[in-house]
């Protein structure tokens, strides 16, 4: 009898509303994915050299690098935060990968690692035990680390050249059973970041904390301990896709990653994470990398169109989005 | 009946438990979040958040003085003041948001596509290009403030969002290049001067009196600050939150408009691919050093100019003396936590 | 009573004693959690007073008693949120110190809170075994049991729900029920539960009991804070009344009268009655009400409430915390939505959830929380008095000083607020002279209906004589006043009628010489046509002669068919 009752009173409001509001969150969440589908099939038809293997490879690789900033964006906006100095630290672990390789591959590979998962670390720090703002904390590392490279090239003057011929050279334009080795990293590096969040003690702890602080801690949950690796793997996967880009490139461009961070956001968001936190999946931020890069390789067949229409459709995008997340999440808890 | 009484009952009523006794329980519920919480410094609450600002402008004007000559000279110091121009009006509006204990990431991005707008609308003559640089401020706030007060997004997702949007879109309008400004007025308002005084600089001290008088002299500033302090308060005494809000946005689209102007007549030329870019973040710090906490609930518009100023100095006093722009830089990321942190003693200690 | 004691206890609870404990009601059993002596200090407050408490073993123990009165800090050190200043908490036997409340949970001591305290986000399954998952063999999370599990865990309970759901579908009674489950699902040997029903719809506090007697069956010991009579008398083996941070009673909660229990709660007894100062001749209900409030609904607390408030009449909202007291004057200043009925000042309808059009209509309301409804801290005396009136004292939006200047003068004067300029700023007043600020706020929007929620909590007794003489003045002038308090003796001094309300409806009213606090306590207990109409009889006057000169008394006891 009891369950009955109980039953009844599980489904509050209007089953109408509930189906629209399970619609609007399928979107949400899933939204990508069908975007991209669509965008794909009609970029197909009105292309023609749109659905190439050569293409599509090099779109692959193109978004490669956003791919992994987005990986560890993810995770930290999940726990409800943000990190904005992936950009930097991005073209700060290109720099440093290539002035490392001098001293052999384990440098190029393990010094930029240290020094921008050290920077990761800093930021998950001042979060957690400071209890400082998340953007602030990130915006002042984009410009340490912004300035820290521009120290190291002195002000942009010196590029560092990766010697030929070494295995980092191989990161960067190898292949391996015909996939080049950026999307081989890639696909490698988002099995693991799904693994983790989806069937890992980590990545529900992740999911809970941006659901709900407090809760997660009068739950015993390790609160500080989740968002301090959240930063610091974010500053590692950042400076990871440094080294990858100028592992591809052959020399440290100081110049790139102005203005990253908002790519990824805006790609991590588009693919259905909440960017209050506590939901997110990774499979949803490379749909949205992938559809991100879909549409910068149109804009540039379509040739006539500036680059820059990217930025505004991200911009689009996001605000979209969010106004969406923002209503479905009032809808949903009155 | 009344024989039964336990003993404690008969005991007559105490003064019931104090407020503090409550609401220490509310804030240590809060509070309670954070078992590993490290203490923050213990600063004396107030004077060194308020004035400390001053005290760091004069001690760097002494090391000037030793250190660099020529820096703390007539012309050196009207080079200091021409380029903290932008980030000064900027700051103004980002003082007030701040105060509503919001914030406003797009004032970079706004500042580009009023740059990218002007040249087209200065054919309509010097007035025209400023309506239209009002016009950009005043759309672009209007939608930043409805999100954050109609919508409720949280103020730093609907900025970030139209940080990202906008600076696009700047690129878009202005075709990605640099665009010669030859309007006379437009130049003369860039090169200029009254008295000695360049025009720019004029404008900028007219407009930080005016947001000055608005913070303490309009009904509007005074909802403004009441409703950073305490929203549920302000709500409950019937103040109109939501319009407050908006024009709060409002008011900072068009000053950043407003600076974007300015930056593009002393540069001579509209370049809204950079114009502006991390200038929120410049922004941000000299508001928060000049004693505004991100925590809302008061403006402080003299401290504001002053962190402004500060920051602007020491940039210049490091790069004439031969440290890099990177150095300055890593310095001022350095200077931002500081400042923070400063304030976040504040909020604890009060 | 069972062998428990023997068993290395102070480690992670070892698989419960389940079935070995036939959990008979009422017999004493073995202490499982004990606390003696504990003090616990905050900034300017002992929210614990040197507080012994004892939970045995298989019984249902409630914890009673009015706000501030220590219970949540108490909880709080069981749970090891708080951790104690002086004292010892023994849990089976063994001295313990939690230092987070993932210690206490680890230890098998678990919390059901007021609010849930879940993550919405999250599956009903997630939900439940957060930071526990079932692991398979490589160390993965095992989705497919944790479900399996909640599932049959739910449905053990009584409680049939898809596990896989996102919490936040389900109604806020459900929400408790998985909160119950991730409680169960530690094996836990303590179940704190602070007030688990307050947000439920009947039926899912039935849900809840059901389960709860299950529990209590099974051995577990449950400490219950709740206000609702009913609820205590039906679930629970014993009480423990607390008031201003120390232990007034404890005992059998059977014996104990619902009269007495209320009386231990508010510190009162029938002779310590206070008489009332008011001059009755001087208020006529003749007059057109100034409010009228007409059967309110507003979320779940408040359900049905009805009263009228005339020119010059002080009313009083009486009943114990949670009875929707708050939450009606909310819902009439506009701070709450009303889900149904109508509030008219002065006979115009007034657009509910709208705090400026209440104002506007002449409604103005002291909130209870002085620190975050009250005051600005950050701005000065003179802007937090002002600042409701803002717009009147600024011709053309510009600020004028000497308006501002004239008026807070006025009510510095008028309401004596101790302040050594008007600049200063609000926060370095005293409790008492912050509310006098507060009250200056509303005062100056020139209301015609002032409701006052507790306007005398943690003020001095100073400050709270010159707040109570001030209503009575502000009564004489014509203004009519809803009076929200939990003391007793001040409804009675101050209020020229109090209307009872009990789980959000009106148990009764108090009109006449019927306002007294011997009435008011039989009315609150729910108790006026049993314990109370005893109580009565032996007290001087009885209800029979005061009843029919001023006025009938109703007692609409709506408590018990619930």
């Amino acid at each position: 009898m009891s369950a009955a009752t109980t039953t009844a009173t599980a489904g509050t409001g209007t089953r109408r509303g509930r189906t629209a509001g399970r619609f609007a969150e399928v979107a949400q969440r899933r939204g990508s994915v069908v975007v991209l589908v669509l965008v794909v099939v009609v970029a197909s038809v009105v292309f023609d050299d749109f659905a190439s293997l050569r293409n599509a490879e090099n779109i692959a690789v193109q978004s490669s690098f956003l791919a992994v900033i987005a990986l560890g964006m993810t995770f930290v906006i999940i726990t409800g935060g943000i990190d904005l100095s992936v950009g930097s630290v991005f073209a700060l672990g290109g720099v440093v990968t290539a002035w490392a390789s001098q001293y052999g591959t384990l440098a190029a590979l393990g010094v930029p690692l240290a020094l921008c998962g050290g920077i990761g670390l800093v930021n998950g720090l001042l979060v957690t035990r400071v209890r400082m703002a998340p953007f602030i904390v990130t915006l002042a590392s984009l410009l340490f680390a912004r300035g820290l490279l521009l120290a190291l090239s002195d002000g942009g003057q010196t590029t560092y050249l990766v010697p030929d011929g070494t295995a980092l050279t191989v990161l960067g334009r190898g292949s391996v059973l015909g996939l080049p080795w950026p999307v081989v990293v890639v696909v490698g590096l988002y099995a693991l970041g799904a693994l983790v969040l989806q069937r890992t003690g980590y990545g529900q702890t992740v999911l809970a904390v941006g659901g709900g602080e407090d809760a997660s801690r009068l739950m015993g949950l390790a609160v500080d301990r989740t968002k301090l690796l959240a930063y610091t793997s974010s500053g590692l996967l950042a400076g990871f896709a440094g080294t990858m880009s100028t592992a591809r490139s052959g020399a440290g461009v100081t110049i790139v990653g102005v203005g990253l961070e908002l790519t990824a956001i805006s790609a991590v968001v588009i693919g259905g994470t909440l960017l209050t936190g506590g939901a997110g999946s990774t499979g949803g931020t490379l749909a949205g990398v992938v559809l991100l890069g879909v549409i910068a390789n149109i804009i540039n067949q379509v040739g006539s169109l500036d680059s820059s229409y990217q930025l505004v459709v991200n911009g689009a995008f996001l605000v979209a989005v969010v106004v969406v997340q923002t209503l479905l999440a009032r809808r949903q808890s009155p | 009946m009344s024989e039964r009484r336990t003993p404690a009952a008969a005991t007559a009523a105490r003064p019931p438990a104090t407020d503090d006794g409550e609401a220490g329980t509310r804030r240590d519920r809060a509070g309670s979040t954070g078992p590993g919480r490290r203490s923050r410094p213990r600063l004396r609450p107030g004077w060194f958040q308020d004035y400390g600002v001053y005290a760091a402008i004069v001690l760097v004007l002494v090391v000037a003085l030793v250190t660099t000559p020529g820096f703390v000279s007539l012309g050196g110091l009207r080079t200091q003041l021409i380029q903290v121009v932008p980030v000064l009006v900027v700051s103004l509006g980002m003082a007030l948001v701040i105060g509503t204990e919001g914030i406003d990431l797009s004032v970079g991005s706004v500042m580009a596509v009023s740059a990218a707008v002007l040249p087209l609308y200065l054919g309509y003559g010097a007035v025209g290009g400023l309506l239209a640089v009002v016009v950009v401020g005043v759309v672009t706030g209007s939608v930043a403030g409805s999100l954050v007060a109609f919508v409720r997004v949280q103020p730093i997702v609907a900025t970030l969002a139209l940080l990202v949007g906008l600076r696009g879109l700047a690129t878009v309008v202005g075709g990605g290049r640099q665009t010669q400004i030859i309007n006379p007025t437009v130049l003369q308002l860039g090169r200029g001067e009254v008295l000695g005084v360049p025009y720019v600089v004029v404008v900028a001290a007219v407009l930080v009196v005016v947001v000055a008088l608005v913070v303490q002299r309009t009904t509007f500033g005074r909802q403004l600050v009441a409703i950073g302090g305490n929203r549920t308060a302000s709500r409950l005494a019937g103040l109109p939150v939501r319009r407050v809000l908006v024009t709060v946005y409002v008011v900072s689209g068009v000053l950043a408009a407003v600076a974007g102007l300015l930056a593009t007549a002393r540069l001579g030329a509209s370049t809204p691919n950079t114009l502006g870019e991390l200038l929120e973040l410049s922004a941000i710090t000299a508001v928060v050093i000049g004693g505004t906490p991100l925590s809302g609930g008061r403006v402080r518009v003299l401290g504001t100019v002053a962190g402004a100023l500060l920051v602007q100095l020491i940039t210049a006093l490091l790069i004439s003396n031969d440290l890099s722009y990177a150095t300055a830089q890593m310095v001022q990321a350095g200077i931002i936590v500081a400042a923070v942190w400063i304030q976040l003693g504040r909020r604890r200690a009060s | 009573m069972s062998s428990t004691g023997s068993t290395t206890a102070g480690r992670r609870a070892a698989p419960p004693h389940r079935g070995e404990e036939p959990g008979s009601r009422g017999e004493p059993g073995e202490p499982v959690l004990e606390v003696r002596g504990v003090v616990k200090e905050f900034p300017g407050a002992r929210a614990l007073d040197d507080v012994d408490f004892t939970l045995r073993r298989g019984e249902v123990h409630a914890l009673v008693g009015e706000n501030g009165a220590g219970k949540s800090t108490l909880i709080k050190v069981l749970t090891g949120v708080h951790r104690a200043d002086e004292g010892e908490v023994r849990y089976r036997g063994e001295r313990v110190r939690f230092t987070k409340p993932s210690e206490a949970q680890d230890a098998g001591i678990s919390t059901i809170y007021q609010e849930v305290n879940l993550v919405g986000l999250q599956s009903v399954a997630r939900n439940v075994f957060l930071g526990r998952e079932p692991r398979t063999r490589l160390g993965l999370v095992d989705f497919r049991r944790m479900n399996r599990d909640a599932g049959a865990l739910l449905a053990d309970l009584g409680v049939p729900v898809d596990p896989t759901r996102p919490l936040r579908t389900l109604g806020l009674g459900t929400q408790q029920m998985v909160a119950l489950a991730r409680a169960v699902s530690t094996d836990a040997q303590v179940l704190v539960m602070d007030e688990p029903t307050s947000s439920l719809e009947p039926r899912e506090v039935e849900v809840l009991f059901a389960t709860m007697d299950r529990l209590h069956a099974s051995g577990v010991a449950i400490v219950y804070v709740s206000h609702r009579m009913d609820e205590l008398y039906r679930v629970c083996d014993r009480v423990t009344v607390m008031r201003d941070g120390r232990v007034v009673h404890t005992g059998e909660l059977a014996g104990l009268e619902r009269l007495e229990l209320v009386r231990l709660m508010l510190g009162r007894s029938v002779d310590a009655r206070t008489e009332r100062s008011r001059d009755d001749g001087q208020t006529s209900s003749d007059e057109a009400p100034v409010l009228e409030v007409d059967g309110l609904r507003s979320g779940t607390s408040v359900r049905d409430v009805t009263f009228s408030v005339a020119p010059g009449e002080v009313v009083g909202l009486g009943g114990l915390l949670g009875a929707g007291r708050t939450e009606t004057v909310k819902a009439v200043a506009g701070a709450l939505p009303v889900d149904d009925g109508q509030v008219r000042v002065r006979g115009s309808r007034l657009r509910p959830g709208r705090p400026a059009g209440s104002l506007r209509a002449g409604v103005a309301m002291l909130a209870e929380d002085r620190k975050t409804e009250g005051i600005v801290p950050g701005l000065s005396v003179r802007e937090n008095i002002v600042l409701a009136a803002l717009p009147r004292l600024s011709p053309g939006g510009l600020v004028s000083r000497a308006r501002q200047d004239a008026v807070v003068e006025t009510f510095v004067r008028r309401l004596r607020i101790k302040v050594s300029s008007p600049e200063q700023p609000v926060s370095e007043l005293s409790g008492g002279n912050q509310q006098k600020v507060l009250l200056a706020r509303w005062l100056a929007t020139h209301p015609t209906v002032l409701l006052l929620d507790e306007p005398t909590r943690g003020i001095d007794v100073g400050a709270k004589a010159e707040v109570q003489g001030l209503v009575d003045e502000l009564a004489a002038e014509g203004l009519g006043v809803v009076l929200i308090s939990s003391e007793l003796d001040e409804l009675v001094r101050g209020a020229d009628r109090v209307v009872v309300l009990r789980e959000g409806a009106v148990a009764g009213e108090l009109t006449g010489a019927l306002v007294r606090e011997d009435e008011l306590m039989s009315v609150i207990a729910g108790a006026a046509d049993r314990d109370g109409a005893r109580a009565c009889a032996g007290a001087p006057d009885g209800p029979a002669g005061g009843g029919t000169s001023t006025g009938p008394t109703t007692s609409r006891t709506t408590g018990g068919a619930r």
